[in-house]
């Protein structure tokens, strides 16, 4: 059987959810029996491939780059699955839309205000977006897998669902936030 | 004692008092039927529209804290279309401020996630309000952050019912609608407020509660139905 090509790409979020992927321990090696890691933050791959079967997104949206990546990613994917509640809906990523011209004003609060040398918005890094975004506000999304983190358990069994091709139902299988 | 009323819920035969809510004679039999905005001790306003059943024979549907049972009336409180509904209550909810659980002081301890996770909200088909309401935290004892608040009325109903105040109500409409103290006042300065915590206990979210305990010791659902009963004399 040929492997199933998995990517798992981290936008704006804490890298909880991929600790959380880790931790599900011996079963990370029989899902390396059944997979091909094609791109991945713990992979050394630069640019996000083509024809990737399933891929797991933790993070919200916050920048542009982030983006373009994500549209990127659902063009070449056929199974995308918003993993963790940053994914999911924000969460603590987008707490900043609360804040009025919220791309600038993170930045002030956290490089200026907040700063005791070097009192500047760093300048090279990609412009944000005036609102951070929930994966669903931007691409259709395949699944969900909530949790903050969601557990090592949840991700083994939404990946089997998805690895032997059955539509993962998380009903009673979660909490909310 | 009134009339008795006979009806069938969930195909189950049931006898109810007569004005009594549906809701009411559910629970009585042991039925469970989501609840939100509704609280056992106090008046019943029908606005969460969790508790929703479908009466056979009309094709509304029936908040059952507030619709008093008939002769012959055939209830039916879990259906598809009732969870499809009930699912849409809870996540407009959820995205009309923005709920933040894993920051929350309620997480794990809150009415709203939990019947989120009942009804297997994964995630929100609508955008979200990001409102930026300043958390009150001028009383000594108690906060208040209008940001995670689902306009249930529950404080405010157990301000004026219950410890008789009226301390608490509702400014402005729709999703623009406040928990207000007094005219308007900051916590602290309430003229009115006696500081009893009813409210705190009372609130299912994380919008009002005592400063630096934990919510799961705060929120007692059932401290209104207790006082009420112990009034009666019952
Ligand atoms: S009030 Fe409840 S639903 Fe809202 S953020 Fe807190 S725990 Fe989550
Ligand atoms: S603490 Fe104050 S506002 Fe809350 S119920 Fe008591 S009197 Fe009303
Ligand atoms: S503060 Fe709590 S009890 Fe009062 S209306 Fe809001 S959610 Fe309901
Ligand atoms: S509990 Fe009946 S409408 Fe809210």
């Amino acid at each position: 059987m040929a492997k199933v090509r998995l990517a798992t790409v981290w936008l704006s979020g804490c890298s909880g959810c991929h600790m959380s992927f880790l931790d599900q321990d011996e079963k990370v090696l029989e899902l390396a029996e059944k997979i091909e890691l094609v791109y991945s933050p713990i992979a050394d791959v630069k640019d996000f491939p083509e024809n990737v079967d399933v891929t797991l997104v933790e993070g919200a949206v916050g920048n542009e780059e982030q983006l373009e990546l994500l549209k990127r990613i659902r063009r070449n994917t056929r199974i995308l699955v918003a993993l963790g509640d940053c994914a999911v809906n924000g969460n603590v990523t987008a707490l900043r839309n609360s804040l009025r011209n919220s791309d600038e004003e993170v930045l002030k609060r956290a490089y200026v205000e907040n700063a005791s040398i070097n009192q500047a918005a760093p300048k090279q890094v990609p412009r944000l977006l005036k609102r951070v975004l929930a994966l669903n506000e931007v691409v259709n999304v395949d699944a969900y897998v909530p949790g903050c983190p969601p557990s090592a358990e949840l991700i083994n069994q939404v990946l089997n669902d998805l690895l032997e091709g059955r539509t993962p139902v998380l009903e009673g299988r979660f909490k909310y936030g | 004692m009134s009339k008795p009323i006979e009806l069938t819920i969930d195909g189950r035969k049931v006898v109810a008092e007569e004005g009594e809510t549906i809701l009411k004679a559910a629970k009585k039999n042991g039925i469970y039927v989501p609840t939100l905005c509704y609280l056992e001790g106090v008046s019943s306003f029908g606005g969460c529209r969790l508790c929703m059943v479908e009466i056979k024979g009309s094709p509304r549907l029936f908040a059952s804290c507030i619709t008093p049972v008939a002769e012959g009336m055939e209830v039916l409180t879990d259906s598809e279309r009732l969870r499809r509904y009930r699912k849409w209550a809870v996540e407009l909810l959820l995205a009309e401020r923005p709920h933040v659980c894993s920051v929350c002081v309620a997480n794990g301890s809150c009415e709203l996630q939990q019947l989120a996770t009942e009804l297997g909200v994964d995630h929100l088909r609508v955008d979200r309000e990001w409102t930026d309401y300043e958390v009150d935290l001028t009383h000594e004892r108690f906060a208040y952050d209008p940001n995670r608040c689902i306009l249930c009325t529950r404080c405010i109903r157990v301000c004026d019912e219950v410890e008789g105040v009226h301390t608490l109500d509702l400014m402005l409409r729709g999703k623009n609608s406040k928990v207000v103290f007094d005219l308007d006042e900051n916590w602290g300065f309430s003229q009115s407020c006696t500081s009893c915590g009813k409210c705190s206990a009372a609130c299912p979210v994380g919008a009002l509660y005592v400063k630096g305990k934990p919510l799961s010791e705060v929120k007692k659902k059932d401290l209104v139905s207790f006082i009420m009963e112990r009034r009666s004399g019952k």
